[in-house]
């Protein structure tokens, strides 16, 4: 066999499989200018829509006058509530369960708004004409604290009972959403009050967006013909809007056609349904000709979905040689006007109750109340599974506070509370099933990386100095062990509007043995098309390279819950497997056949099937694929084609250690990243080289987000950050260079054990920054700040510790 | 609405005649008018460089440029840095070094790129990073954008090298 | 963000110029670079009906260099300013200040005449032309005229050029001494959070001259002349900073905005003019 080792091996290479850092596919139309965006689009005829909307967040709209800007030349249409409301489209249903207008249906609930929409020539005629819709206002009481909400009798949602039940239960106040409960709280409450160490500390995970380069649009176009509505949209979930289509049109599925092209970013801005796509497609109903709808950028950041805006007040009790013995979180969730969270249905907070993270917390309790206000609708997962990221901040800010009040170094806390690696499959105190994970190998190689024990020398070395007046500058060392839950989900609980959350793969095998692989989910740059094709290639032995990976076309592409929470690679990367399986096992039965002997005398060998003990005797899958489209074979049906609808039995729960090390200016706020440690565990690496992209982008976009990204509002609930001078994106100057690492702790429940890595830099790197800071002025006695850490609001943390004489 | 004004552009070496209102912005008549839609929108305020064209030698981004102030410009787009059979070496290496995800903002960074590495053909990491802080990106990191432009200077260099 | 429309002129000379906005009174913007006011259009916050590009006025162009007197033509670009070899040398603050400007792009079509005239607070370059003790060119329908960069800001977007006026040139004598311009902003192309320029001349141990000014932390900028005299005579140690920033504490007038409250920018603003003297000092 040694004579055949080297074969193999060029063989594996060949097919450039799992483990492979193959270029990207994608990458030879992006380089050249030949994506294919959404606003690259035009369709002979084709409108432009524009909106009208609010200046107020909260006001009475006593008119709307259409009439100056349907007199304009090359206005088709001004379309107002009043005109939706016969076609009962002037609200929507959310993704939460809750309702949202479409146009203003008598008020506005927040500045920005939809209130009417032109529908023009083009987009500068359609922009003249937003101008000259005219519309009476009547100002109305704003509250844009969640708090102030639950205690005010100005009333947001008029459109709802008071005292009516929500989606969700229970509403105690008018403007209160639901009440969301896990885990024994009389049982919490009790090791709480009985413990020998406690502490108790609010944590703000601010409002901020996922902003992704490009937009929100869409391109409807209604053919009166043949009755078909076709419409493209940065949509991450096409099927999903498909059939939301369906329910609001009433135009059967069939008949519609749903297409993501290439989508510019997402990072779940683009999972939802906006207005800007319902009044797309009525327009286009209404005129006969295609319509376009692209927002701009202050649009996107004043009015489609924002992320986070948790207020988590915490109680963590622990024995005094720091054995955490329970976790108490309560939540206040501000929503906005309308609950529109993108969340699986039965759970209104998300997987927030992954807070207890990679500790072994006995027992534990969690709250959340959701509350409108004033503000854009939204709470989607920006980068990150659902309200995963806001719970890994709150228990890696939770443990650094424990660690403070016990006297004890933050990484040696984290050690003695991990979860052990014979613990798995691990039952948390509030409902989850870990399936597996090595926390502590982990932790060892990244301080090990970093000389932690030479950085604290070091740290502690600063501090004097500092103190001797030798220095403006302080040292953080940002410590995270944060473990994600991702791939939703198991059909049993996760479901959006009703839709259990599988997904899907189709394979077709060409008689030349090439293959297209079509699939429920969408890329918006994570290179499904390039890393599917690896899935496929190691699981049927085609090469990656003659594997065309399609999705976002609801005409062509199986039925899938779209790419959102890292659901892509745990749930139709399991379904890509799968598939590719059922056609292996065909192939197997064909090679037997076309080798003469019985289905069990043959066996897979990478890129063939080969007699057991005689390898010299084998058939291609060229071969294979060959003979199943052009020889009849007994009992068994011509072609090789196979899908399959994976439904995943649990989620998978990737981890990692992240360290950062900042240093601070105490006079300016000024924060520079010195070093960024990253080991990412998720489970089997399929492309090493998109994980490290993955990493790097996630990491950037958590470092904009601790340091200093957000949707502000003013107490009139104006935005303030509706810009991009104003709202945060670090360029290349301000990004640091990242290091990163692994270990590989495959999921013993997915068929190629992979796990998902898109989102877990974000939830792992918000904490590393944020804890970097509070680190570097832990010394002088900083417990809690909040962010984003902007240069003034450090400033502010060391003012108010007396730094500044 | 103004009327319409006769408007000259010489891009990526063809000569377009067109009428467009003196208000249009640039990037609107290269995506719209002439159908090159490699540029694209993305902040609108010229902060995010998605819209990065070369006009008259100069890296400009187009959505704060207007038509009318365009009359008479030459311009480089994406699609005019190389051809699919002899690409620009920065197009070999963004792809080399995975310096794309999304593919949104690609086309203008690379485009800036491009007349960094004129300007500068040995940039070290730190003038990539300050020559490239005008084009922001929200996937990678930036991190393999610098990996890829250093390298596409020095395959750059290498080849001139070996023509002397 | 689409602006209105409007008509559109490029004369191809000053007089040209003056004759439109003449003619369309206050009507009429002239646009150089664009960067400020396009995005302004765009956002529908200014109304330009009528649209005057002075691109094609050659008068308006060039860096002279006459012994020691520079004279920058209005059209003159940022990023030609910082590939001039000889200002880098007679002047090096322009270029370092030149650099902080926003980024690459925005430099190679924002102008010195756009970034001064136009009058907004957070522009780098009025401050910067009011510690050389610059002079404006202004042409009118009847007459040039010259107003100084510390006469010339008068509030926010409010200067001293009249409506029918085009600001033609900044010129200065290259200033002797150690120069230095220090700004913190949150990111690049952020305008200043608090931002300093600093010329000192010293004999041995003395400052014999000096010379402030602060950017973003007053509606206008601020040249503060007693922080300046504060300095001289001094050897720029720890009390005359502390007097320095005193003083400019004395002038300033900074407003809160998401690049923070007043106290904060007021503290930065000591903390970057104390770093600007100790730069510019170490140079002279």
């Amino acid at each position: 066999m040694n004579d055949l080792t080297p074969d193999r091996d060029d063989r594996t290479a060949n097919l450039k499989g799992i483990g492979s850092a193959r270029r990207r596919v994608e990458d030879a139309r992006f380089t050249q200018g030949k994506g294919n965006y959404v606003d690259d689009i035009k369709l002979p005829g084709m409108l432009f829509g524009d909106f009208v909307r609010s200046p107020y967040a909260h006001a009475r709209v006593v008119s709307v006058d259409t009439s100056a800007a349907m007199a304009l030349d090359g206005v088709v249409a001004v379309l107002t509530a009043k005109d939706l409301e016969p076609l009962g489209l002037h609200w929507m249903p959310t993704l939460a369960g809750d309702k949202q207008m479409v146009l203003a249906d008598g008020k506005v609930l927040f500045q920005g708004q939809e209130v009417a929409y032109v529908v023009a020539r083009d987009r500068y005629v359609a922009a003249d004409a937003v101008e000259l819709v005219e519309v009476e206002y009547e100002e109305l009481p704003v509250i844009t604290d969640p708090f102030e909400a639950l205690n005010s009798d100005t009333v947001l949602r008029e459109d709802l009972q008071p005292g009516a039940d929500g989606a969700h239960g229970p509403r105690r106040h008018a403007n209160h959403i639901f009440l969301w409960e896990e885990g024994d709280k009389t049982a919490t409450e009790e090791v709480i009050g009985s413990a020998d160490v406690v502490v108790e500390e609010m944590i703000y995970y601010h409002r901020t967006h996922p902003c992704p380069l490009e937009t929100c649009g869409c391109v409807a176009s209604m053919d009166k013909v043949n009755g078909k509505l076709t419409v493209y949209g940065t949509f991450q979930a096409p099927h999903v809007v498909r059939t939301v289509a369906s329910l609001l049109s009433g135009i059967d599925e069939h008949n519609i056609r749903v297409v993501s092209p290439d989508i510019g970013g997402g990072f779940g801005n683009k999972v939802g349904v906006y207005p800007g796509y319902v009044c797309s497609i009525v327009a286009s109903i209404v005129t006969g000709l295609p319509v376009k709808w692209v927002e701009d950028r202050m649009e996107n950041l004043m009015a489609t979905a924002f992320a986070r805006d948790y207020w988590m007040k915490g109680r963590i009790s622990a024995t005094k040689e720091g054995k955490i013995t329970a976790l108490e979180a309560h939540v206040t969730a501000d929503h906005g006007a309308f609950d529109a969270c993108a969340d699986p249905t039965k759970f209104p907070a998300g997987f927030f109750h992954i807070c207890t993270g990679s500790y072994d917390i006995p027992v534990a309790y969690v709250g959340v109340d959701g509350v409108y206000t004033n503000k854009a609708p939204g709470g989607v997962a920006y980068r990150c599974s659902f309200r995963v990221t806001e719970a890994a901040y709150f228990i890696e800010r939770m443990i650094e506070i424990l660690a403070i009040e016990l006297g004890m170094d933050a990484a040696e806390l984290r050690r003695i509370n991990f979860i052990r690696a014979d613990q798995f499959p691990y039952h948390s105190a509030l409902g989850w099933e870990y399936d597996s994970g090595d926390y502590q190998t982990a932790w060892d190689k990244a301080l090990k990386a970093v000389d932690y024990d030479g950085l604290r020398t070091e740290q502690a070395a600063r501090v004097e100095a500092f103190r001797r007046g030798e220095t403006r500058r302080l040292i953080g060392i940002g410590l995270t062990h944060f473990t994600e839950i991702v791939g939703a989900g198991p059909v049993k609980n996760c479901d959006i509007l009703g839709m259990g959350m599988f997904d899907s793969c189709e394979i077709r095998i060409h008689p030349t043995g090439s293959a297209i692989a079509r699939l429920g989910t969408i890329s918006q740059g994570q290179g499904h098309a390039t890393t599917f094709a690896q899935i496929l290639a190691s699981e049927i032995g085609i090469p990656a390279d003659k594997i065309t990976v399609e999705e976002g076309d609801t005409d062509t592409a199986p039925y899938g819950l779209g790419t959102y929470g890292s659901r892509s690679t745990p749930v139709a990367g399991a379904a890509t497997a799968l598939a590719g399986r059922k056609i292996r096992a065909k192939a197997q039965m064909i090679a037997a056949y076309l080798l003469e002997v019985h289905d069990d005398d043959v066996e897979f060998d990478i890129d063939r099937f080969v007699v057991k003990g005689a390898p010299e005797r084998f058939k291609t899958m060229a071969d294979i694929a060959y003979a199943a489209y052009n020889q009849a074979i007994p009992g068994v049906e011509p072609g090789l084609e196979a899908v399959s609808y994976y439904d995943p039995p649990n989620m998978t729960y990737p981890f990692g250690a992240y360290i950062c090390v900042m240093e601070i200016d105490v006079d300016t706020g000024e924060a520079e990243i010195r070093q960024f440690y990253a080991l990412d565990d998720c489970g089997t690496r399929i492309n090493p080289m998109v994980i490290e992209g993955q990493v790097h982008g996630g990491l950037t976009e958590a470092l904009a987000i601790a340091m200093g990204q957000e949707i502000a509002y003013d107490d009139m609930g104006n935005v303030k950050t509706g810009t991009l001078m104003d709202f945060f994106i670090p360029t290349t100057w301000e990004t640091p260079h990242y290091t990163t690492d692994h270990t590989e702790t495959p999921s013993p429940h997915h068929p190629i054990g992979a796990k998902g890595v898109g989102e877990s830099p974000n939830v792992g790197g918000v904490p590393a920054f944020s804890n970097a800071v509070h680190d570097a002025l832990r010394p002088f006695g900083l417990r809690q700040s909040h962010m984003p850490h902007d240069h003034w609001r450090i400033w502010k943390a060391a003012h108010d510790l007396g730094l500044h004489g | 609405m103004s009327k319409k004004m006769q408007i000259t552009l010489n891009v990526n070496g063809t000569r377009h005649e067109l009428l467009a209102e003196p208000r249009t912005l640039l990037i609107h008549v290269l995506r719209e008018n002439l159908g090159i839609t490699g540029p694209h929108i993305g902040c609108e305020t010229s902060h995010c460089g998605a819209c990065t064209i070369l006009m008259n030698e100069r890296s400009i981004k187009s959505c704060t440029v207007f038509a009318a102030q365009a009359d008479g410009a030459e311009i480089t787009t994406i699609e005019g840095l190389g051809t699919p059979d002899s690409l620009h070496p920065l197009q070999e290496a963004f792809r080399e070094h995975h310096g794309l995800q999304c593919g949104f903002c690609t086309p203008g960074m690379i485009t800036r790129a491009a007349q960094l590495l004129k300007e500068n053909p040995d940039p070290t990491e730190e003038e990539v990073r300050f020559g490239m802080a005008g084009n922001l990106c929200r996937c990678t990191g930036y991190q393999n954008i610098v990996k890829a432009v250093l390298a596409a200077a020095s395959e750059i260099n290498t080849a001139k090298e070996a023509a002397q | 963000m689409i602006p209105a429309a409007f008509e559109y002129y490029r004369p191809d000379d000053l007089q040209g110029a003056l004759a439109l906005l003449h003619e369309h009174g206050d009507e009429a913007r002239v646009v150089a670079g664009g960067h400020s006011l396009i995005p302004m259009m765009k956002l529908r916050m200014a109304e330009v009906p009528h649209l005057i590009d002075l691109q094609a006025i050659d008068a308006l162009r060039g860096i002279t260099v006459d012994g020691n007197r520079i004279t920058l033509g209005a059209m003159v670009t940022q990023e030609e300013i910082i590939a001039h070899e000889g200002l880098a040398t007679l002047v090096p603050i322009l270029r370092e200040a030149a650099l902080q400007i926003a980024d690459p792009q925005v430099r190679a079509m924002g102008t010195v005449g756009g970034n001064v005239a136009n009058g907004d607070p957070g522009n780098d370059m009025p401050g910067l032309m009011q510690c050389l003790g610059a002079t404006f060119h202004v042409t009118g329908p009847d007459a040039a005229r010259e107003i100084e960069a510390r006469d010339f800001y008068e509030a926010a977007y409010m200067t001293a050029r009249e409506d029918d006026e085009i600001l033609t040139a900044v010129s200065f004598d290259a200033p002797n001494g150690g120069q230095s311009y220090q700004k913190q902003k949150r990111k690049i192309g952020d305008y200043a959070t608090a931002a300093a320029a600093v010329i000192l001349t010293r004999e041995g141990e003395h400052c014999t001259g000096a010379s402030i000014a602060m950017t973003n932390l007053s509606d206008v900028p601020v040249w503060a002349e007693a922080a300046g005299e504060a300095l001289i005579g001094t050897d720029c140690g720890e009390d005359a900073v502390i007097a320095a920033i005193n003083a400019m504490q004395e002038a300033i007038d900074p407003t809160e905005d998401n690049r923070g409250p007043v106290a904060f920018k007021r503290h930065t603003a000591g903390i970057i003019l104390a770093r600007a003297i100790a730069r510019a000092w170490s140079r002279a």
